[in-house]
């Protein structure tokens, strides 16, 4: 293969308009109703997957892989509408997608499924995903994959890449005060830790969602179950802060004087 | 228990203020207290906190480590690391330590927490505080293995202050990197509207975009309101997803990038104050609000989520209005 090989490591998290509420489960905490709460591809990584996809438009023989650790049957709801976004052969994995887990475990689960990936080149290797997850959030799981792998050239809050003709490129990280640092890598291997990226969702296409589908029900169908014990990790309690403030509401006040309190509250 | 505290230098040569008070969280948990730093230049850094109690300093620098390279920064944490062989790893959570800590962590063998918001000991253990699902619940964890490596949010412990004078023992780090960092891009001056020390957190909400009163949008009006109002304020921006999200699509304010973004897919900034306008207030963004002190909003809608306790005053108003009048009273 002489085009890109890009692997994405995503999963899905609760869709973000639901109400979370932890609950205490048999093995640690767990969200309440929690394989009942609609779902969606963590956004992050959902942008590193349309970051990939439109790489791979651009040279010719390139692929992408999505390697996935959630609950096959909710992977299976979410990659309906996924898989109509971009084209990409997905990896599943059956096990917890919950913030709760430790993240250097999932990490061990998630870079052995992409050392089995069939035909990939680690030397070519370009390892995507979302610079954090909207679970666990730790912004530690695609690192550590990537040292597993060899792989250490590293950026982390990607926005942007440029990819030069001769397999080098340009990436902007995210840093402090909102400035980017602009880095320059010769080339794979290399793993990207994607923000929001510069590329809007792109619509859907039923007709890379049938493509996709031809593989991806056997990826579900044959997905390892790769339980998570969270061995040394003890949780001693979860709960939502109570931050419910008294919220005084002003109707009908003048212009001026809602200015006037706000300048004088924003004065002291 | 052995304590490292793991920290970059500044391109000052001293210590940021997340720096400190990442230390000022590792003194917290008493135990012996080793210090580790790395940058271009670490002898400053070093003196400036002297005095810690620490009863080692080691230090790797070099032009090398002048910038926030992963491979350069990763060598360099790893070989304090291993030299101080601690059972707990504290580090703020910079930009340039969170690129870095899981994969030393990984190296090191590790378990990492990040972006932990209490550290403390009860009865003889260390109890960490983290949040999860982007701020909407919290938890207290406690590890079993060694070494764990944490980094800590700013804003959560006292800084620590102790100049003095500092013997480090210098460590080597090879390098082999096939990557260069090639310029930090910062905003010009004037257009500089993330202000993370600010003491006010300005938030821009989609109504800003949308059609008024006369059934026109008036983006440029808002744009200029809005600048004039962080003019007057020296205020952080900050957006919803949504005018973020117009304004990528060239329909709203143009200055606005996925940078302003607070909430659920984008940050959760730390300011005392914070005043939100033409924004609805509705739980994905409002999660990124969890640690900004008084809330006040102003909004068109009586029963927006702000209303619904997530903020301490909400006024009933046109923000066009009230923020054209609140400049003139601010210059």
């Amino acid at each position: 293969m002489n085009g890109l090989q890009i692997v994405v490591l995503g999963s899905i998290v609760p869709d973000p308009l639901q109400t979370l509420e932890p609950v205490a489960g048999p093995t640690g905490p767990a969200l309440k109703n929690e394989l009942m709460l609609p779902a969606v591809l963590d956004p992050w990584a959902a942008c590193a997957l349309f970051e990939a996809a439109n790489l791979a438009k651009k040279v010719a023989g390139s692929k992408v892989w999505l390697v996935a650790l959630g609950p096959k049957a909710k992977l299976q709801q979410v990659m309906m509408s996924v898989a109509q976004k971009a084209p990409f052969e997905l990896v599943v994995l059956d096990g917890p997608a919950g913030g709760f887990t430790d993240a250097a475990e999932t990490a061990s689960v998630l870079a052995g499924a992409v050392g089995k990936i069939p035909g990939l080149d680690k030397g070519k290797l370009l390892l995507f995903g979302g610079w954090q997850s909207a679970s666990r959030s730790t912004g530690a799981v695609l690192s550590m994959v990537g040292e597993k792998l060899g792989v250490t050239e590293q950026f982390q809050g990607v926005d942007e890449i440029d990819l030069a003709k001769d397999g080098g490129f340009t990436v902007l990280e995210r840093i402090e005060g909102g400035c980017y640092q602009k880095s320059h890598c010769k080339g794979a291997p290399a793993l990207l830790g994607w923000a929001t990226g510069s590329l809007p969702e792109p619509p859907n296409n039923p007709q890379v969602g049938m493509q996709n589908m031809r593989f991806i029900m056997p990826a579900l169908a044959k997905a390892q179950p790769a339980p998570l014990k969270g061995e040394g990790l003890k949780h001693l309690g979860v709960e939502v802060p109570s931050q419910r403030r008294e919220t005084r509401i002003v109707k009908n006040a003048s212009v001026d004087d809602i200015a006037r309190e706000l300048a004088d509250w924003i004065r002291a | 228990m052995k304590v490292l505290f793991l920290a970059h230098t500044e391109a000052d040569g001293g210590l940021g203020k997340a720096a400190k008070e990442a230390l000022g969280a590792a003194k917290g948990l008493g135990g012996e207290l080793v210090v580790g730093l790395f940058g271009e230049t670490v002898q400053q850094a070093a003196d400036a906190v002297a005095g810690c109690g620490a009863t080692k300093f080691y230090g790797v620098a070099g032009a090398d480590f002048a910038t926030a390279r992963y491979v350069s920064d990763a060598a360099a944490a790893e070989a304090i690391c291993k030299a101080a062989g601690a059972d707990v790893i504290v580090a703020p959570a910079t930009s340039r330590l969170s690129r870095v800590a899981a994969g030393v962590a990984q190296r090191i063998g590790a378990k990492i927490d990040t972006r932990l918001t209490g550290l403390e000991m009860a009865e003889g253990k260390i109890v960490a505080t983290r949040w999860y699902y982007r701020q909407r619940m919290f938890g207290k964890i406690q590890r079993e293995t060694s070494p764990w490596f944490v980094t800590v949010d700013s804003g959560c412990f006292a800084p620590v202050e102790a100049a003095g004078s500092a013997s480090v023992e210098m460590l080597a780090a090879p390098v082999s990197a096939h990557s260069e960092v090639v310029e930090v891009i910062v905003p010009a001056a004037d257009a500089q509207t993330i202000r993370p020390d600010a003491k006010l957190l300005v938030v821009a909400g989609a109504g800003w975009g949308k059609s008024q009163a006369d059934g026109q949008k008036h983006v440029d009006e808002a744009a200029r309101l809005i600048l004039s109002l962080l003019s007057a304020t020296q205020a952080s921006l900050g957006s919803s997803k949504s005018l973020v999200d117009q304004s990528g699509e060239g329909a709203a304010l143009p200055f606005l990038t996925h940078m302003h973004q607070v909430g659920q897919t984008g940050s959760t900034p730390r300011h005392p104050k914070g005043l939100a306008t033409c924004c609805h207030g509705e739980e994905p963004h409002v999660v990124g609000w969890r640690f900004i002190g008084e809330r006040r909003a102003i909004n068109l809608d009586a029963n927006c989520g702000w209303a619904q306790g997530k903020a301490d005053v909400l006024y009933v108003a046109d923000a066009f209005q009230v923020v054209a009048k609140l400049v003139d009273l601010l210059r």
